[in-house]
């Protein structure tokens, strides 16, 4: 295996709400100098559709496209994913290409980072009670269907291991 | 003749042809019934005679969360929830449960659902928090928290109008059922979206400039501070509901007072042109309101309440009471819940206002099963989006299933104790 294998020349950085810090912390901290960046932001329909499925549930009120706070939410969430990228290349402080997305996260996630050598994911999920579902359902499926290899952060600093609760007892095996 | 007209009247306000109002249908379905004699002009009077009040009760309510909106209230609140809940996405859900149920209860669902929701996300966007179980807040709540107040949802206006009941008396009896729905909410939404609800970074403090997506909505997002003169009025408007109510007055008068108020120091400061506040009372809607309570009358007159009876049990037993409120979420899910609770309120009323209040519960709690409140409505959405990106409706639905039945089985159990209480 020679160095050049090894190489990392494009990673990409999923950028979440609440989460990306981590993201970009650990790629940089851990990424070679000439490395290409891509910070990935994906925005889901659903929650503007959430909103535009009550106000077309109200019967008879007409339909006025000012007040469908769908539309209203399709524009928020537009620049709102603008600004998150501006920060997060802000944070990364290195030449970065932004690539805001359209679609359901986990499938668009996957199919975007295909080519990349690696895919930085900041966790999300239950983290109160570590085990199955401290890893939420979108992550989740990026572990599983990645086709690079996956950086897996902790949005907080990671958890002590001694945290860890003891194996369960099980009557050990008969000597022999 | 006269179902064929409801149905007609119904598929019209689902599918609106060319954007055209709902009344274009309804209207003329009530007047053919009328000239047919499906409905005797005498029935049809006395129906009006009977909804009027409602339709302008329900107009200054329409009014008075326009003139609400026009003064800042929601973006006050946005900017309370922003300042207060430090960026930690737990905090700020149990912000818009209070701020979502007191808006419905007070204002109706429709101000939760038009004006509340974008200031919701905006909040969210704001302080990087993500935004789906806020947004999802609002929308079960517009529906499981319009239980408390005659005012919250149109549903409650035509049944307080057959119940009987006093504004306060409607009150006593719905507020715990509308506390222990909002308690299931609550409890399921904390579990359903444990996962977004842990991504708060808390050692990052929200940005100090606002984000760009409140900005781009700046006319409707600045905070420009509580609107204390406006809140006055509402909280007054309120007072005036039960006072009124318990002097025999009808309480739609304290709502004409209270828009009164607001909308001449709206004109009076030129923050509101005439013209706003006429669209704001929306005649059309008013016009289809009327219009479906006659062609709903010809139905039940002519039949279909004879065909429903059988399903509502009388009195108000608890099982009884269920039962009631069972029927009533799956009529409200399968049209939607403006002809449900015309259809079953003639039907409930002589088993007593226990029976009409969880009649209420079923049409209020009930939507919230199916993304858009009504198969029909959910239907033709479906049909309309086939251009690929259809929502989610897994989750949306699985939600529903946690929370409706829950919530329609400990609403009831509420109700029931507490007519025993008062």
């Amino acid at each position: 295996m020679t160095d050049r294998d090894t190489q990392l020349r494009s990673v990409y950085i999923w950028v979440c709400e609440g989460t990306w810090r981590a993201g970009v912390d650990a790629a940089l901290s851990l990424a070679p100098a000439d490395v290409r960046f891509t910070l990935l932001h994906v925005t889901s329909a659903e929650v503007p559709d959430a909103a535009r499925g009550a106000y077309a549930g109200l019967l008879g009120r007409g339909y006025r496209a000012e007040d469908d706070p769908g539309t209203r939410l399709e524009k928020m969430a537009a620049s709102s994913a603008g600004d998150l990228l501006e920060a997060a290349a802000a944070r990364l402080g290195r030449r970065c290409e932004r690539l805001e997305i359209q679609g359901r996260p986990e499938r668009a996630v996957v199919a975007a980072s295909a080519d990349a050598d690696l895919l930085v994911v900041a966790r999300d999920g239950d983290r109160t009670r570590l085990g199955p579902k401290s890893l939420g359902k979108t992550t989740r499926f990026v572990v599983d269907h990645a086709a690079c290899p996956v950086l897996l952060v902790w949005p907080e600093s990671a958890p002590d291991v001694a945290t860890i609760p003891p194996p369960p007892h099980h009557p050990s095996p008969p000597d022999r | 003749m006269s179902l064929i007209a409801l149905l007609g009247v119904l598929a019209w306000a689902v599918i609106r042809p060319r954007g055209w109002p709902e009344a274009v249908a309804a209207v003329p379905a009530a007047v053919i019934l009328i000239a047919a004699g499906a409905i005797p002009a005498g029935a049809a009077g006395s129906a009006a005679r009977q909804l009027g009040p409602v339709i302008g009760f329900l107009a200054a309510i329409l009014v008075l969360a326009h003139l609400c909106d026009d003064d800042g209230l929601f973006r006050a609140c946005g900017g309370w929830m922003a300042r207060t809940s430090a960026g930690s996405p737990r905090r700020l859900l149990a912000q818009v449960f209070v701020i979502a149920s007191v808006t419905t209860a007070v204002l109706s669902l429709d101000a939760t659902v038009v004006l509340l929701t974008p200031v919701v996300f905006a909040t969210a966007a704001w302080l990087e928090v993500r935004a789906r179980p806020h947004v999802y807040a609002c929308t079960h709540l517009a529906n499981s928290a319009s239980l408390l107040l005659p005012v919250s949802n149109l549903t409650n206006l035509l049944a307080f109008a057959a119940s009987g009941l006093t504004f306060g008396h409607f009150a006593a009896l719905m507020a715990v059922p509308w506390l222990a729905a909002i308690g299931v909410e609550y409890a399921v939404f904390g579990r359903f979206f444990a996962s977004d609800l842990n991504t708060g970074d808390l050692n990052v403090r929200p940005r100090r400039d606002r984000a760009r997506a409140v900005r781009d909505d700046a006319d409707r997002n600045e905070d420009t501070g509580l609107p204390v003169f406006t809140v006055t009025v509402v909280a007054l408007t309120l007072a005036g509901f039960a006072g009124a109510s318990a002097a025999g007055v009808n309480p739609a008068w304290a709502a004409f007072a209270g828009a009164m108020v607001l909308a001449v120091r709206a004109l009076a400061r030129r923050r509101a042109a005439p013209a706003s506040l006429v669209g704001a009372a929306d005649l059309p809607f008013l016009l289809f309101v009327l219009s479906l309570g006659i062609v709903v009358k010809a139905v039940t007159d002519n039949g279909l309440g004879q065909a429903l009876a059988p399903l509502l049990p009388g009195g108000t037993s608890l099982p009884a009471l269920l039962a009631t409120a069972a029927v009533a979420a799956a009529l409200a899910n399968i049209c939607n819940n403006l002809p449900a609770v015309l259809v079953l309120l003639p039907l409930a009323a002589p088993s007593g206002a226990g029976a009409v209040l969880a009649v209420l519960l079923g049409v209020n709690i009930g939507p919230n099963l199916t993304y858009t409140g009504s198969l029909a409505t959910l239907l033709w959405r479906r049909i309309l989006q086939h251009h690929g990106s259809s929502p989610d409706l897994g989750e949306f639905t699985r939600l529903g299933l946690l929370t409706v039945p829950a919530g329609l089985v400990i609403g009831v159990l509420t109700l029931w104790a507490g007519l025993h209480w008062f």
